[in-house]
């Protein structure tokens, strides 16, 4: 193997990897706090999650149905189907919430983030932005690296909310449980801080993961179109990954 | 476009509902730790074998739930598990002879603390001993029994 195909292949992501690490450092150290800054996040807090709503309440209440109707079936065969509620809500405020709210996010939000701001730059609009004394990174990127955190954590609790809302249709109104019942094994057995709260916590490490690559793609996309379309496909791949990654390593922490 | 105006009374509704869902999860759907145990006393049990009980377990009476294990260790000395009981404050004037049994819900579910009210007029205290226990039926030893049992039969 020559040294340019080693560079390639072994180099090329290190450097990616670093390239992303330094970025993200820079838009933090930037980061300013003042009221406009903050109308401008939330207006990105509207663009980008509130326009995911849909889609994550949708998913939600599927999942919850579904996750339900399986683990019902599953714990029927021993005889214990009354647990279900606890196992809906483990697995919920753990696990699928979190992750399935950030790859939702990634694949909804993030690419629009980044198609934007990779168009911005193709457009020659962030050039224009920093000729005009304003800082691109301060006042394109940052609204949008915050919003991912602000976002993924509230449509992680909405999306919790819409699952176990599919749990409580199927349970107690299609199989006929006993609310008590459902809602006592819950109660009984989910723990405020190290269950719930470890999900939150969970959901807002991926909030800025997919906030921060989404913008870091659309930062560094070729400034043509077909840069743009390469860069939204690595958003999704990368936040992806690296949600599945970061939850198996937080997990194994907190556990 | 919407106007400024919206897009921010739009964004401010959505962290509402969040938190409105935040609030929701929290109280109905997990234990909501702190907010029980300030209003609760503990008292001591002692078992020869708690089987597969675990902490946070119900404790119970008459089948109804009236609080939770807060503990369990082992007793150095009697080298017998010391399981700290506790009890919803709102139940403060069960008898002093009350006795404790551990059992399990379903023949596969989870074991708990079922206490049985005894005659005594005097009420169970924060930090008493429950003297009276019954400990977990060990599925294993009782097989055990039955088969060494059934053997001495037949000779």
């Amino acid at each position: 193997m020559n040294v340019s195909t080693l560079n390639q292949h072994l180099l090329q992501p290190v450097r990616e990897v670093g390239q992303a690490v330094i970025f993200f450092f820079r838009a933090l150290t930037g980061m300013k706090c003042t009221l406009f800054h903050a109308g401008e996040t939330m207006r990105q807090v509207y663009y980008i999650g509130v326009r995911s709503l849909v889609i994550i309440m949708m998913s939600g209440l599927f999942v919850g149905l579904v996750m339900t109707l399986q683990t019902y079936d599953t714990l029927n065969r021993f005889g214990a189907g009354d647990s279900v509620s606890t196992v809906l809500g483990l697995a919920l405020f753990k696990e699928l919430g979190p992750v399935l709210t950030a790859i939702l996010f990634a694949g909804r939000a993030g690419t629009s983030v980044t198609a934007e701001i990779g168009l911005m730059k193709a457009t020659e609009q962030l050039d224009a932005l920093d000729l005009m004394g304003i800082d691109p990174m301060e006042r394109i990127v940052q609204p949008r690296l915050l919003a991912g955190l602000i976002a993924v954590p509230i449509l992680t609790l909405i999306f919790n909310f819409m699952a176990l809302l599919g749990g409580v249709v199927f349970a107690i109104f299609i199989i006929g449980m006993d609310s008590t019942t459902f809602w006592g094994n819950l109660q009984n057995n989910v723990d405020l801080w190290e269950d719930f709260g470890a999900g939150m916590i969970k959901a807002g490490f991926f909030g800025l993961i997919a906030g921060w690559l989404a913008v870091y793609f659309g930062w560094t996309a070729k400034p043509t179109g077909e840069g743009v379309a390469l860069a939204t496909t690595q958003t999704v791949i990368a936040t992806s990954i690296s949600v599945l990654l970061l939850d198996f390593v937080l997990s194994a922490l907190m556990l | 476009m919407k106007s400024s105006n919206q897009v921010e009374i739009t964004a401010g509704l959505f962290m509402l509902l969040g938190i409105a869902a935040l609030i929701f999860l929290a109280v109905q759907a997990t234990d909501t730790g702190g907010f029980r145990a300030s209003e609760s006393y503990q008292v001591n049990a002692y078992f020869t074998n708690i089987g597969g009980l675990k902490s946070n377990a119900p404790v119970s009476m008459a089948g109804v739930r009236i609080g939770k294990i807060d503990s369990i260790e082992l007793d150095k000395e009697s080298l017998e598990a010391r399981v700290v009981l506790s009890i919803d404050q709102q139940y403060d004037d069960l008898p002093a002879d009350s006795s404790a049994s551990i059992l399990t819900s379903g023949i596969l579910g989870d074991q708990y603390v079922e206490l049985e009210p005894g005659g005594s007029p005097e009420p169970l205290q924060a930090g008493d001993r429950i003297l009276l226990t019954n400990s977990a039926v060990v599925l294993e030893q009782l097989i055990g029994r039955y088969l060494f049992n059934s053997d001495k039969d037949e000779n």
